[in-house]
C-alpha cells in the first residue's frame, strides 16, 4: 500500500519540477533574443491612450505585420521608460519636464515632440443646478484653492442660493489634476483636499449627477458622453463666458482649460521605416480619430507643419 | 404545591428564554448568510444583464478595439491563462516545499518561528508593493528590462506564496500524528512518511489553499499594471518571453473609458473571468474528491 502511495504522489511532483525547470530555461533563453524589429512600443498617459490605440488599430489594418502594443503607465511612468530608451513612443498629457529631458540627454536619447490633439477640461455641475451656468476663473480659484473653506454656493457669488457645495475631482496622481491646479489655482498640485477624489472619471460623473449641490471637473470626453446627466459650466477668463465645445477648444477660445496632448518619439526609432510611417499616419489621421474617441483635433495645417519639421 | 408550581413555571420561563435566544441567533446567522448571498446575486445579475448581450464567439476570438462592438478579449484571456499556469508552476513546488520543510523537517527553534511569522506578515502586504518588487527584481535585474509573462508570473508567485504556504501548513498539521507514528513503527524514514502518509492526506486541504491563492492571482490588476502596463495587445503570448496583458487590466481600462458601450464589454469580460475562476474551482473540487474517495483510507 505504501508503495502504491509513492507512485501516486511522485508522478505529479516530477511533472511539476520538470515543467518548472523547462519554464525557467525557456525564459532565460528567450530574454536574450532582443526586440523584434516590426514592433512599435508605446506607453504613457492613460488619457492619450484611446487616441494612440485608435491610430494603431487603423494603421494595422494595412500593416498587420507591425505589432503596436500600447500601455498606460501614466505620463510620468511613460517618460521614465522613454528616457531609458525602453519604448519608441511616449504618450503624454503634459510637455516633458526639464528633469526628464535632462535624463534623456544623459542617456543619449534624442526625441521629437508632436502635439496630437486637445482636451478641454470641463467643469460640471448637477443637472438641477440652473444658476451656475458660467463661472469666472477667479470664482473657480476661490472654490478650489488650497485652504479654501467654501462649502455653500452662496459664498461663491452673492445671488447664488443657499445650497451646500460639494466637490468632486480627480485624485492627485492625475495629469488632469496637475493641469487644473496649475491653471486655476496658479500653483501646480496646490488644491484643497476635502473633496471626493477618484482616479476613475466615471465615478466623478456618477457623483455629480447624483448630488444637487455638486461641482466637479474632468476631461471633455467624459462630459460629452454624459451630457444628458450633467451640465457643463462656461468659464470666463475675462473675455466673457466660453462653453467647452469642439470649436471653442479647437480655436483656443476655451481658455485656460484647453490642454494639449503629445506624443514623444525617440529619434533612433524614427529612423526605422515602420515607426516613421506610423508617425506620419498618426499626424494624418489624428484629427478624425481623436474626435472619434472624444478629443478635439488640431487644424490640418498644424499637423502638416509638424510633419514638415521631420524632413 | 404552590411552591412546586412556581419552580416549574420558573423553569419553563428559563426554557422559553433559552429557546428564544436560540431562535434569535439562528435568524441572525441566517440573515448574515442571506446578506452575503444577496450581494453576490445582485452583482452576478447586474454583470449578466450588462454583459450577456456582448458574449459571442467574436468576443472571445478577436483583439481589443476602440469600438466596443468590435472588441474582443483574445489577448488578455490568453495572457491570464499564461500567468495563472506559470504562477501555479512556480508556486506549487515552492509553496508546498516550504510548508513541508517548516512542518515536518524544521526544528521548532527561534529562527524558524521568525520565518513563519514573516510569512504570515507577507500575506498582508498590498499587491502593488509586489508589483514594484517584481519590476525591480525580475524585469530589471533578471530579464534585463523585458516585461514578459515570466516576470509577471514570478511576481504573482511572490504575491500568493505566503497564502499557499500557510494553507499547506494547516493541511499538514491536520494529519493525525498517529499516522506518522504508525509509519515510523514500520521502519519508514522521514521523507517516506511525508511522501506516503502526510502528503496524500494533506493534498485536499492544500488544493483548496492553492486554488484560492491562484484565484487571487487571476483577479489582481495592480501588480500587472506595473509589470506589463500594456492594455492594447494584438497578439497571444507565444513564449515565456512574450509581452502580455491580463483580463483585470483590460476590464479596468474599459470601465474607465468615457463611452458607455465599453461598460457592456467590460461586464462580458467579467463573465469570462468568472467562468475561468469557476472552472479552476471545479478542477480543485475534482482533485479533492479524487483523493478523498480513495477506498484505502
Amino acid at each position: 500500500m505504501i508503495k502504491n502511495e509513492f507512485k501516486k504522489f511522485s508522478k505529479p511532483a516530477i511533472v511539476f519540477t520538470s515543467l518548472l525547470i523547462v519554464g525557467i530555461i525557456a525564459a532565460c533563453g528567450g530574454s536574450g533574443s532582443g526586440a523584434e524589429s516590426s514592433e512599435i512600443l508605446i506607453d504613457g498617459s492613460s488619457t492619450v491612450f484611446p487616441i494612440s490605440q485608435a491610430v494603431a488599430e487603423e494603421f494595422r489594418v494595412n500593416r498587420p505585420e507591425v505589432q503596436i502594443p500600447v500601455g498606460i503607465s501614466g505620463t510620468g511612468g511613460g517618460f521614465k521608460r522613454f528616457v531609458e530608451g525602453e519604448i519608441d513612443i511616449a504618450d503624454a498629457s503634459r510637455p516633458i519636464k526639464e528633469s526628464e529631458s535632462e535624463q534623456a540627454a544623459a542617456n543619449g536619447i534624442e526625441y521629437t515632440e508632436f502635439v496630437i490633439a486637445y482636451d478641454g477640461l470641463s467643469v460640471v455641475i448637477n443637472k438641477a443646478n440652473d444658476f451656475a451656468a458660467c463661472l469666472t476663473t477667479a470664482e473657480l480659484k476661490m472654490i478650489w484653492e488650497r485652504g479654501s473653506t467654501v462649502d455653500n454656493w452662496n459664498e461663491v457669488r452673492s445671488g447664488f442660493p443657499d445650497k451646500p457645495l460639494r466637490l468632486y475631482g480627480p485624485d492627485t496622481d492625475s495629469g488632469t489634476f496637475d493641469y487644473f491646479t496649475a491653471e486655476i489655482n496658479e500653483e501646480e498640485d496646490a488644491s484643497r483636499a476635502d473633496y471626493t477624489a477618484s482616479s476613475d472619471d466615471n465615478v466623478l460623473v456618477q457623483g455629480v449627477s447624483g448630488d444637487q449641490g455638486a461641482m466637479g471637473y474632468f476631461g471633455f470626453a467624459y462630459y460629452t458622453e454624459n451630457s444628458e446627466m450633467i451640465n457643463v459650466v462656461a468659464v470666463d477668463d475675462g473675455d466673457g463666458c466660453v462653453t467647452p465645445s469642439v470649436s471653442t477648444i479647437n480655436d483656443g477660445s476655451y481658455s485656460p482649460l484647453s490642454r494639449e496632448m503629445f506624443i514623444y518619439v525617440n529619434n533612433a526609432s524614427l529612423a526605422r521605416t515602420e515607426v516613421r510611417n506610423f508617425v506620419e499616419f498618426y499626424m494624418n489621421n489624428a484629427a478624425e480619430l481623436a474626435e472619434e474617441v472624444g478629443y478635439v483635433g488640431l487644424s490640418d495645417a498644424d499637423y502638416q507643419s509638424q510633419l514638415e519639421g521631420l524632413n | 404545591m404552590n411552591k412546586q408550581d412556581s419552580i416549574i413555571s420558573k423553569r419553563q420561563k428559563l426554557h422559553a428564554v433559552r429557546v428564544l435566544r436560540d431562535r434569535i441567533f439562528v435568524v441572525g446567522f441566517g440573515l448574515a448568510v442571506i446578506i452575503g448571498i444577496l450581494g453576490l446575486a445582485a452583482l452576478l445579475f447586474d454583470v449578466l444583464v450588462d454583459g450577456l448581450p456582448f458574449m459571442n464567439i467574436n468576443f472571445l476570438t478577436s483583439y481589443a478595439s476602440r469600438k466596443a462592438e468590435h472588441s474582443g478579449i483574445l489577448a488578455p484571456l490568453a495572457g491570464t491563462i499564461w500567468i495563472v499556469g506559470m504562477t501555479a508552476l512556480f508556486t506549487i513546488p515552492i509553496g508546498v516545499g516550504t510548508a513541508i520543510y517548516l512542518e515536518e523537517f524544521a526544528s521548532k527553534n527561534r529562527i524558524n518561528r521568525l520565518i513563519e511569522l514573516n510569512i504570515a506578515n507577507l500575506a498582508g502586504v498590498p499587491s502593488v508593493i509586489y508589483g514594484l518588487l517584481g519590476l525591480a527584481l525580475f524585469v530589471q535585474f533578471l530579464f534585463n528590462g523585458s516585461r514578459n509573462v515570466t516576470a509577471g508570473a514570478l511576481t504573482m508567485t511572490l504575491l500568493i506564496l505566503p497564502i499557499v504556504v500557510i494553507a499547506s501548513q494547516e493541511a499538514i498539521k491536520a494529519v493525525p500524528s498517529s499516522y506518522r507514528h504508525a509509519a515510523y513503527a514500520m521502519g519508514a524514514n522521514r521523507w517516506q512518511v511525508v511522501k506516503a502518509i502526510v502528503l496524500p492526506q494533506a493534498i485536499p486541504g492544500m488544493m483548496s489553499g492553492i486554488i484560492l491563492a491562484l484565484s487571487r492571482a487571476i483577479g489582481e490588476s495592480a501588480p500587472i499594471l506595473i509589470i506589463s502596463s500594456l492594455v492594447w495587445v494584438t497578439f497571444i503570448p507565444t513564449s515565456p518571453d512574450s509581452k502580455f496583458t491580463v483580463l483585470p487590466l483590460q476590464i479596468f481600462t474599459w470601465i474607465s473609458q468615457p463611452q458607455h458601450s465599453f461598460r457592456g464589454i467590460a461586464a462580458a469580460a467579467i463573465i469570462v473571468l468568472l467562468i475561468v475562476l469557476l472552472s479552476m474551482n471545479g478542477i480543485a473540487i475534482w482533485i479533492r474528491s479524487k483523493y478523498q474517495s480513495r477506498p484505502d483510507q
